[in-house]
């Protein structure tokens, strides 16, 4: 038996919730189950418990069958405690012509652990995405909610180090370079160049 | 090259805010209303003159597909939905459109659904796209406020709303008939088709689902002319594509460029060439992971378009261009293929659930040689008994990279079982 709390929304993911099934015709409310998971797991601190499925199945009136069968397809709900930051290194093949193995290598080195592990302290979980979707900035890294591009295997262990002593990192590409621009520069639109974020 | 005059995305690499001041500078949200008062027939009929082609990998002509929605309605509300799954190994083009310039997609979407008679858009997006989804929301909210979207959007009379769905991780949601089960609230399993998606689609209801980047080209097009977007590329391959150009080139970027440029002039202009120069070419991937490589001596003339390409038994995909110069391992970088697809079969299907397994199994042994070169027989067979024989077409997907290997680089993949032989021998 379980003695922790039982799961209910907060009041603000109570809210969120309701918005979500707002989005979607009348009686269509299990089309935010995929929404309300999310949302679930990250009140639960990064994974979902059988017990969230089952209050997901109630709260939608769908059996939690459909619930888990939802939970169970899709690799973002995670079913056991992860780490704090939770670093997922792509390792499709763009990234990994890009040098993806010397990333994870680095990982791996860095945090004393393989993949699917979480260190002892809980800091990190280590895992591997299928394509991010990032390709022209391969190699690249999600941690959490943010992509970590062009990396290097000495950047990637610095990035790692700053999160273990708590200090802030910058998403994105970690070259120096424009999003998805060529480095140093892009070849067109040179004129929207240099108006900045705010413009 | 395609002139600056002439690209649409113009805050492709986020330069400029995305958010929507900006935007209407950069000429978005210009007469909606005018070009909505045109209705329903000019649209689609300029759609379809404009040649616009979809650009999520199938090239279907988009204002065909909206003309398959029903005239009238026979009390099923009808839904837009937009694909924004990007998912595709080696394509990223979606993203930048949806976090730089968000405003672009959201006005394609009420003029695409205004077209198809549709009550409101799903966009749905991949699951891993978070800022890039709140980007979405945070236009929405821009363009409510506006008046651009919901009740009398734009002043036209029309009511229209978007809602973002983000997906969690699954690449065969991608597929339009699973993106909808799983926009249902479902496993993304792909359905069986007839019925199509424009008769029976999310809800029961009739629905087209287009990509990120056919939708938000469409204002353009109807704001400057199908004649203008058909003038560039080459006919049945009309107007301008966003590349993403990856793997072993020295500047790799996305990037906005008339479709049917010359492969080599799209890496040498943009990308800054091939790593170690144009001669260190072993072979590209031009569309995405699930169309055949080409190897150098194709790539050398080869235009990037559908027709060009498919002359080449290749495709343009997603016109994701992955680049492997000679240091690459080819059957190492199919393999991983190959692994992708079988970690993303849904295994619904049991040609692509067994066979997607058995062919990343077969392709490991070929990495290392250890292998009968009869095998290789053996798997082409296979990809053949999988292409054509499940209900999506992830099975093709999975089976295409492998006989592109096998048509142009089998002699590698013998010479390495040669070498494997030679040294278990010693």
């Amino acid at each position: 038996m379980s003695t922790e709390a039982k799961f209910a929304w907060t009041p603000e993911n109570e809210a969120a919730a309701q918005a979500h099934i707002a989005k979607y015709p009348e009686g269509k409310q299990q089309s935010a189950v995929m929404p309300l998971l999310d949302i679930a797991q990250r009140q639960n601190g990064g994974h979902v418990t059988q017990e969230i499925i089952e209050y997901i199945g109630d709260y939608l009136n769908m059996a939690a069958i459909r619930v888990q069968e939802v939970a169970t397809f899709y690799t973002m709900y995670n079913h056991k405690p992860i780490g704090t930051h939770h670093v997922q290194v792509c390792g499709t093949t763009p990234c990994w012509l890009r040098g993806s193995d010397d990333i994870m290598a680095a990982c791996k080195k860095t945090l004393g652990i393989e993949k699917g592990e979480t260190t002892a302290d809980g800091k990190f979980t280590l895992g591997e995405v299928e394509c991010a979707g990032g390709c022209v900035n391969a190699p690249l890294v999600s941690i959490n909610d943010d992509y970590y591009e062009d990396l290097t295997p000495e950047k990637m262990v610095e990035l790692l180090e700053k999160l273990a002593k708590g200090e802030d990192v910058k998403p994105g590409p970690q070259n120096g370079r424009q999003t998805s621009a060529p480095l140093g520069g892009p070849t067109t639109l040179k004129a929207f160049v240099g108006k900045g974020k705010g413009a | 090259m395609l002139a600056d005059k002439d690209r649409i995305f113009t805050n492709l690499y986020g330069f400029q805010s995305p958010g929507i001041d900006a935007a209407m500078k950069r000429g978005d949200w210009d007469g909606t209303k005018a070009l909505i008062a045109k209705g329903q027939d000019w649209i689609i009929s300029e759609m379809k003159e404009s040649g616009l082609r979809g650009r999520g990998g199938a090239g279907f002509p988009t204002g065909l597909k909206w003309s398959f929605m029903p005239k009238e309605s026979d009390g099923r509300p009808s839904y837009l939905v937009v694909n924004a799954d990007e998912g595709e190994p080696g394509t990223c083009k979606d993203r930048d459109l949806m976090r730089h310039d968000p405003h672009k997609l959201l006005e394609g979407c009420l003029i695409a659904g205004f077209a198809m008679r549709a009550v409101a858009a799903y966009i749905y997006i991949r699951g891993e796209f978070i800022r890039e989804a709140e980007a979405l929301e945070q236009a929405i909210d821009e363009a409510r406020a506006k008046g651009f979207l919901g009740k009398n959007a734009c002043g036209s009379g029309y009511d229209f709303d978007i809602f973002v769905h983000r997906g969690a991780g699954a690449y065969i949601c991608g597929e339009e008939t699973a993106l909808i089960e799983s926009l249902e609230g479902k496993k993304g399993q792909p359905r069986l088709k007839p019925p199509f998606p424009a008769n029976v689609g999310v809800w029961g209801c009739p629905t087209t689902v287009n990509n990120v980047e056919s939708i938000a080209v469409a204002p353009t097009i109807l704001r400057r002319g199908a004649a203008w977007f058909s003038g560039l590329g080459r006919p049945n391959n009309t107007g301008t594509k966003v590349f993403s150009i990856s793997g072993h080139v020295n500047n790799p970027c996305n990037v906005e460029e008339e479709m049917g440029i010359p492969l080599k002039e799209l890496i040498e202009k943009h990308a800054g060439g091939v790593r170690g120069g144009w001669d260190n070419l072993l072979a590209i991937i031009p569309g995405g992971s699930s169309v055949p490589m080409l190897p150098k001596h194709i790539c050398d003339t080869v235009l990037m378009d559908f027709d060009s390409l498919r002359e080449h038994q290749s495709g343009l995909g997603t016109a994701a261009v992955i680049v492997m110069d000679k240091s690459t391992d080819l059957v190492k970088a199919i393999a991983r293929l190959a692994e992708f697809y079988k970690h993303e079969s849904c295994g619904q299907c049991t040609p692509c659930r067994e066979g997607t397994g058995w062919m990343w199994r077969v392709m490991e042994r070929l990495v290392t040689g250890n292998a009968e070169k009869s095998e290789i027989d053996t798997l082409l067979n296979v990809t053949k008994q999988i292409e054509g024989h499940t209900i999506c077409a992830l099975g093709d997907a999975a089976a295409w990279p492998i006989q592109g290997l096998m048509r142009h680089f089998r002699d590698e993949v013998e010479n390495r079982i040669d070498t494997y032989r030679a040294q278990a021998a010693e």
